[in-house]
């Protein structure tokens, strides 16, 4: 007989349905310990501020640990061992400043599980993107930084590079590790010594970073982490002792720190927001271009720089590629982030969550449609549905700010040149994305998009090989690749 | 991105009940296939009595969904399953190379269909697919199709001989237009079989044609699964492309035969918490 | 018969290919070194500067559209421009106060970093831009591009050279510049443009404003459509005011000491932009 050719519905009910069990991943793989001092000059630290703060569980709001909070005492000490440092790690032959960050790089590796569990409680994003994305990346950073180490006079033609000395570092949250061994390795590869401030919502990994730095022989005082606030990382960028400033965070605290760096001489570097267009056009492979926009918005919450949070489709498919889009969202999983099968976790803070649903009612009451398919939300901690946000005009908020939240806003363009007129109108040019079957149209649009990062029929890859950075308002200065050293040397800008 | 999603897709942890569900339905899910040049109908009799009571020892596990055999064999398989629930496919249309004048391939076929066979699975001719003659290949499914009458209609598009995921994309689509009630990745014969983003490339290409037209068509993968992980992602596919609605035997299949009895052993270290030796498991 | 008078030529502003006046009429007296000529120059106002910007946004599409052998061929045509005024060069950094033989080597080292700038325009994507081996099945490639429009603050000495040095690097890439000349030799930087306007440049590419730097630089380092400064002339007890100007749209900038040749130059305002590929059958 042939199967019945008419019901979509299955045709023998009577089977039960088939629901994916949770699939936890141990939280005990990551000792967390009650209290976490600040790591200067080798070694775990009481603050001179005397103050802790406690960071939390985003999945739960449960406490996790008690955090030391640097005062300008702190920075001041954990600036000062990093200028101790500076002459010898300098001088040291550059196989010894490689071969210490291969150790790193191969203990994060053993250890990664470990890391990742700890990311995923400390920051709520799933156990599946901390273990399958972020960590592999984090030792891979390390690993290729360590082999530059011996090599830069191979880097920089007709230069003789030379480190910059002491250097302030300032992460976000929404990566936590991967965003530390984006600033660290290269810093310490180039012959830099390091002061890290993580952000205050997610430090424990940073702090598991500098133990795993010192177990691999890393000199004390070459690598100092001292979480805090905003204000510990204003008294780091501003502190006279330090000699270059890399930072990523929003476009208005990085243009803050350009501010305070006036006429300091420091050098700087700065990895801002975005509002990255994601562009459909109608020949492209549309399951693939689905996929591809999903990842673009829902990777890691949407709480991405780079995120593809404006699609712009052709008009001519916008409804078809709309209805894939929400079917599609329908398959996607929210919840516990240390399920295995979980595809999006938590939102990272209240106060990223406020931001987010401010966001979205701004979009409400402007008159985009909206769209979430229905989801059950765990009742504890900070959690937003996967959002898509349709008939949305280039004018309404939700078309210009960065929600940094799993929300996409969908509009439409005619041709090539209105795409890259829309795609281009903003201040910001982090990435772009691109999908279309033809060559000819890919390497043309790749030439007009106003954006350091261009995806062709993919997003959100990175890679330690691979220069990330923007343009305008995102920011100057690349990590990765080849450019991504020029940020920490003298003598090639 | 389809070998991104498949990856991403093969991460997911499908543990107890959840797993106990799979394995079953995997089960019910078997076209148990012998296909070998030294099948005797001696053979043949072993593979049906394993396929109507897989685990002689354990009662509960249900039967195949279907023996698939060689077009002489097919009386010797309908001897032994006739009367039970397992239906016994054909291969046909000069499998595994298609390369006969058609009206060859539609007498096998009704030979088959009158020898007993429930199912024809048929293979396209990938030489005038490959050369574009599309038109050719959609007549002749479309002429097997009738000539299979009211036996369930699959059709192999080998797609390890396609060369591209367009290519088995368009052949999927020409195959359900010209009346196919599955469509299968492969013979067997050639390498590789069946992967786990080829057979996302024909679901999208089910779901895209059932949206369109109403139809809903089925879709076996064939070839090289023969571990109950491996079964398990295909299922994890399955049911996150198409859902809940394609987990059925009547619009999945599995083409396989040792995977059976990882199938079995899975099920018992789930219910036993011991690892499983071979020796307890019939060979057909 | 009297000696012949000689007709003396009027300095002015070189904007969008032309030769204005400052919209403001104001000019400023540049006396020579032994005091024996006193010439008036045009001082540029804010208002010119926002029509330099205007006219070097205009011209960037087609300037960094261009091939870089394109932009080869134009930066040796100013080179060659220059040195057929080579001596007209000479005699203005004579009064100055070089000496002859100063003022001719001066002129020689500027013609020559035009060409080693030249060189570059089809090259430095070569050696600046690469491919990244990254672990996966994808093409990746990362090439500089023009940051856009750059503002450079000229240094006062070597003038001509330091003229050169800031402006030859940002327009090799493919940006258009607005440059502010230094009120030292004024009359240099309009040589320099009326050779420019004999050099196949297309009018925009580059725009030279004469006045006072400290008058100018505060508008052009906050100017919301500028993307990059080389203040390279740029005093340092001024140089934290324009960082923050500068800040509000995070220009690229840079300050330069000397005007030696440098490949850093150039990729300092330009944008690294990775493109990512998959690869598949």
């Amino acid at each position: 007989m042939g199967v019945d050719d008419t019901l979509a519905p299955r045709p023998d009910a009577g089977l039960p349905m088939w629901e994916y069990q949770e699939s936890r991943e141990n939280p005990d793989l990551a000792e967390v310990r009650d209290r976490s001092g600040l790591w200067i000059n080798g070694e775990e630290t009481e603050p001179l501020s005397g103050k802790w703060f406690s960071t939390i569980e985003p999945a739960t709001e449960g406490h996790l640990s008690m955090v030391a909070e640097a005062g300008p005492a702190d920075v001041d000490r954990a600036v000062g061992a990093a200028r101790d440092a500076a002459a010898e790690w300098a001088g040291l032959p550059p196989i010894e400043r490689a071969k210490s960050l291969f150790r790193i790089a191969r203990l994060i590796q053993e250890r990664s599980r470990e890391l990742a569990v700890l990311d995923t409680r400390d920051g709520g994003k799933p156990i599946r993107e901390a273990r399958d994305t972020d960590l592999p990346l984090v030792a891979a950073h390390f690993f290729y930084h360590a082999g530059w180490a011996d090599k830069l006079e191979y880097a920089f033609p007709g230069a003789a590079p030379r480190p910059l000395g002491v250097v302030g570092q300032v992460i976000p949250w929404n990566f936590p590790l991967l965003m530390a061994a984006w600033k660290v390795a290269p810093a310490l590869a180039t012959g830099n010594t390091v002061v890290l401030k993580p952000a205050e919502t997610t430090p424990l990994s940073a702090l598991r970073l500098a133990e795993i730095a010192a177990e691999a022989g890393l000199p004390p005082g070459v690598l100092n982490v001292i979480p805090g606030a905003g204000e510990t990382g204003a008294e780091l960028v501003g502190h006279p002792g330090v000699d270059k400033v890399a930072f990523t965070g929003s476009t208005q605290v990085g243009k803050e720190i350009r501010r305070r760096l006036a006429g300091s001489g420091k050098a700087l570097t700065l990895e801002l927001g975005g509002k990255g267009a994601h562009l459909v056009f109608e020949d492209a492979p549309l399951d693939q271009a689905v996929e591809g926009v999903v990842n673009g918005i829902f990777f890691n919450q949407g709480q991405v720089c780079c995120a593809g949070s404006r699609l712009l489709v052709q008009e001519s498919i916008a409804s078809e590629f709309v209805d894939r889009l929400r079917r599609r969202l329908s398959t996607l999983r929210v919840g516990d982030p240390l399920d295995k099968n979980t595809d999006i976790g938590a939102i990272n803070s209240a106060a990223q969550l406020r931001r987010i649903t401010e966001l979205v009612e701004s979009g409400q009451e402007e008159g985009a449609l909206i769209y979430q398919p229905p989801c059950d939300l765990p009742e504890r901690g900070f959690w937003f549905p996967p959002t898509l946000f349709t008939d949305v005009s280039q004018s309404h908020r939700i078309a210009r700010e960065e929600i940094f939240g799993p929300v996409l806003s969908i509009l439409t363009f005619r041709t090539p040149d209105e795409a890259v007129e829309r795609a281009n109108n903003t201040p910001y040019g982090l990435a772009s994305g691109v999908w279309t079957s033809k060559g000819s149209r890919i390497l043309w649009m790749a030439d007009r998009l106003a954006a350091g990062v261009v995806w062709a029929n993919t997003y959100n890859k990175f890679d330690p090989a691979s220069p990330f950075g923007g343009v305008k308002e995102s920011g100057f200065g690349r990590e990765g690749g080849r450019h991504g050293l020029a940020a920490y040397l003298r003598g090639v800008g | 991105m389809v070998e991104e999603r498949v990856a991403a897709l093969s991460t997911r942890s499908i543990k107890r009940e959840a797993k106990m569900w799979a394995l079953r339905a995997a089960i019910s899910m078997t076209d148990l296939t012998t296909l070998e040049g030294m099948d005797t109908r001696d053979k043949v009799r072993q593979l049906c009595h394993k396929a109507i009571r897989p685990d002689p020892t354990d009662f509960s596990i249900p039967p195949v969904a279907a023996v698939c055999v060689y077009p002489n064999l097919v009386g010797a398989a309908a001897e032994v399953v006739g009367g039970s629930a397992v239906k016994v496919a054909a291969v046909s249309t000069y499998f595994p190379s298609g390369q006969a004048p058609l009206d060859l391939k539609i007498a096998e076929t009704t030979q088959v269909v009158a020898d007993g066979a429930d199912e024809v699975d048929m293979v396209i001719d990938r030489g005038a697919f490959l050369a574009g003659d599309y038109v050719k290949v959609f007549a002749e499914v479309a002429a097997v199709r009738e000539a299979a009458g009211d036996a369930c209609l699959k059709v192999i598009l080998e797609t390890g001989e396609l060369g591209s995921y367009d290519n088995v994309r368009r052949a999927s689509t020409l195959a359900m237009a010209a009346g196919a009630d599955f469509i299968k990745t492969s013979t067997g014969k050639v390498s590789p079989a069946a992967t786990l983003p080829v057979t996302l490339v024909m679901l999208e290409s089910i779901r895209d044609f059932y949206r369109n037209t109403g139809r809903a068509v089925g879709m076996k993968p064939a070839g090289g699964i023969s571990s109950a992980k491996q079964a398990i992602r295909w299922l994890v596919l399955l049911n996150e492309t198409l859902g809940l609605e394609w987990m059925t035997p009547q619009r999945f299949r599995f083409g396989a035969s040792s995977l059976l009895n990882d199938l079995l052993m899975q099920i018992r270290w789930l219910g036993t918490e011991r690892y499983q030796s071979p020796d307890y498991f019939t060979r057909a | 018969m009297g000696e012949r008078l000689a007709v003396r030529k009027t300095y002015k502003l070189y904007i969008d290919g032309g030769f204005p006046r400052s919209e403001s009429g104001r000019t400023f007296p540049v006396v020579s070194d032994d005091g024996s000529e006193v010439v008036h120059i045009s001082r540029a106002s804010r208002k010119d500067l926002r029509m330099a910007v205007r006219a070097a946004r205009a011209a960037l599409a087609g300037w960094k559209g261009r091939s870089g052998y394109n932009r080869g061929q134009v930066l040796y045509r100013i080179a060659e421009m220059v040195e057929d005024r080579a001596a007209t060069f000479a005699a203005q950094l004579e009064l100055g106060g070089s000496s002859a033989e100063d003022a001719r080597g001066e002129v020689g080292e500027a013609i020559d970093l035009l060409i080693w700038y030249a060189g570059w325009c089809d090259k430095y994507m070569q050696v600046v831009g690469n491919m990244n081996p990254v672990a996966g099945p994808f093409f990746n490639i990362s090439v500089p591009e023009p940051v856009g429009v750059v503002g450079v603050i000229a240094p006062s000495a070597p003038v001509l050279r330091g003229l050169v040095a800031g402006l030859a690097p940002v327009v090799s890439s493919g940006n258009t510049a607005v440059v502010v000349a230094s009120p030292a030799q004024p009359m240099i930087a309009i040589t320099l443009a009326e050779a420019l306007a004999t050099a196949d440049v297309p009018a925009g590419v580059v725009n030279i404003l004469t006045g006072f730097p400290e008058e100018l630089a505060p508008w052009l380092a906050g100017h919301m459509d500028v993307n990059g400064v080389d203040f390279s002339g740029v005093h340092p007890e001024g140089i934290s005011d324009l960082e923050e100007a500068a800040s509000h749209n995070l220009k690229r900038t840079g300050r330069w000491e000397g005007s030696d040749a440098n490949l850093y130059r150039i990729s300092a305002f330009t944008e690294i932009k990775t493109v990512w590929h998959p690869k598949g059958r």
